[in-house]
């Protein structure tokens, strides 16, 4: 019978909670030999699972699992940049999978790509000659927060298309699978100089409407953006949160209107404000936002949301999950409206995703 | 023959990997290189690049702090251990 899965990436280890009905879960785990995962994902292709991880002891690898994360293993054979060269890998930071291939994002920033199910990898691109990389090719200059690519988005309509956030720095997109890019970034604020015109973003989150490929949205460091010309240009629609500053964000699969974001304290704090637990959903494309709080804590609630925290699945009545660093994940399958929370205790999450398996 | 011991946070992730391996080597790098061709991928766990032992990877050779051009004797403890980093 289909199920639903969340894969969860935390600070130790992947954990897999699935569901028949999206109301009672299973939850398996610690996995991966609780290696500090960044992101997990499901090949819909394959059915295989794969995990991006980096350990302080044993290096960067991606852990891969056939049997649907019965059994795992790793590797890390091609990653890595040539022994002469000044970048290192010091971490696996995001993955994505285009057409059969894996691709997994990397400090210094890299993107590598493994043929034959994460057994040997292979550089895919540096975006060598991008505006910033002359700066992020310094090893002594790593983007802050040291996630390197910090996201990969593909189009499952062009295998050769796909997007990519370097941290710190912005979006790129690329239309022949790698060998060429283009920054991503118009209409984008930034609140602090920038040594190029086109770059200098801090682009926390970027998502894509399933339902309008010209559609979509990204939480800033500054700001809450949206495109409506497949992210070629950024209006901002931040008015009415009360917050510009968030990490996680997600859209609705069916509705290219209605988006979700998790506003947070940008200051020290980063944790929801007022200590009360909310997601913010816009219905009209950013015009005006709503406050959704039913079945989340709102008494000294001071959670957080990273990034990669964040996922929709595409039922026709969506359900929606987001992972605090505090160990605790919430799922609505209304659409927002209410919310349960289906694990807590678990580590730091640091990344959600959500698949269909059978 | 030395004896190198490995630490527990390795094992896990190659079968058939015990603790400790009897290897017969003339350095801490030639050791590692014969653990790789028994157990592929191994190498990278505990070297980056250069190549050069990973920060938290500390190798002795009888009770001595070593590098990869450390040199083996014929009956040596080679302990790798996987150093504290952080909770």
């Amino acid at each position: 019978m289909a199920r639903t899965m969340l894969l969860i990436g935390t600070r130790k280890g992947a954990f897999l909670l699935e569901s028949e009905n999206r109301r009672d879960w299973e939850l398996r785990g610690p996995l991966c030999e609780s290696w500090p995962v960044y992101h997990a994902i499901h090949d819909a292709g394959t059915g295989a699972l794969y995990a991006a991880a980096a350990s302080e002891w044993h290096g960067s690898a991606v852990w891969r699992s056939t049997d649907l994360g019965e059994t795992w293993a790793l590797s890390s054979e091609g990653i890595g940049y040539d022994d002469d060269d000044p970048r290192k890998v010091s971490k696996v930071s995001s993955l994505a999978v285009r057409n059969g291939s894996v691709l997994v994002g990397v400090e210094a920033p890299g993107i590598f790509e493994s043929k034959d199910g994460g057994e040997t990898w292979s550089l895919l691109s540096t975006l060598a000659g991008q505006p910033g990389s002359e700066l992020w090719d310094d090893p002594a200059n790593q983007p802050p927060g040291h996630l390197g690519i910090s996201a990969l988005m593909t189009d499952d309509a062009d295998a050769d298309h796909f997007w990519t956030i370097v941290q710190g720095v912005g979006t790129f997109e690329t239309g022949d699978g790698g060998s060429t890019w283009a920054p991503r970034n118009k209409g984008l604020r930034a609140d602090w100089p920038r040594p190029h015109e086109e770059v200098g973003f801090c682009v926390h989150r970027l998502v894509r409407s399933p339902s309008d490929a010209s559609r979509m949205y990204q939480q800033n460091h500054v700001g809450v953006h949206r495109s409506d010309d497949g992210g070629h240009s950024w209006t901002e629609i931040t008015d009415g949160l009360p917050s510009e500053f968030g990490f996680a964000a997600a859209v609705h699969p069916h509705d290219r209107d209605t988006f979700y974001v998790i506003p947070l304290d940008p200051g020290h704090a980063r944790c929801m404000p007022e200590g009360e637990a909310a997601v913010w959903r816009t219905r009209n494309a950013g015009e005006s936002w709503e406050k959704l709080t039913r079945g989340l804590p709102q008494d000294h609630a001071h959670l957080g949301v990273l990034r990669a925290a964040m996922a929709a699945d595409r039922e026709d009545a969506p359900g929606l999950y987001f992972g605090t660093s505090t160990g605790q994940l919430f799922a609505s399958i209304d659409e927002g409206d209410s919310w349960s929370e289906i694990a807590a205790h678990l580590p730091p999450i640091w990344s959600v995703e959500v698949a269909k398996v059978e | 023959m030395a004896q190198v011991q490995l630490p527990p946070t390795l094992t896990p992730l190659f079968d058939g990997l015990p603790r400790r391996v009897e290897i017969d080597a003339a350095t801490v790098a030639d050791a590692l290189a014969e653990l790789e061709q028994r157990w592929p991928g191994l190498h990278d766990r505990l070297c980056e690049p250069g190549p050069a032992l990973r920060q938290h990877i500390h190798v002795y050779v009888d009770q001595e702090r070593a590098q990869l051009d450390t040199r083996l004797e014929p009956r040596s403890r080679v302990h790798v251990v996987a150093a504290i980093s952080g909770g």
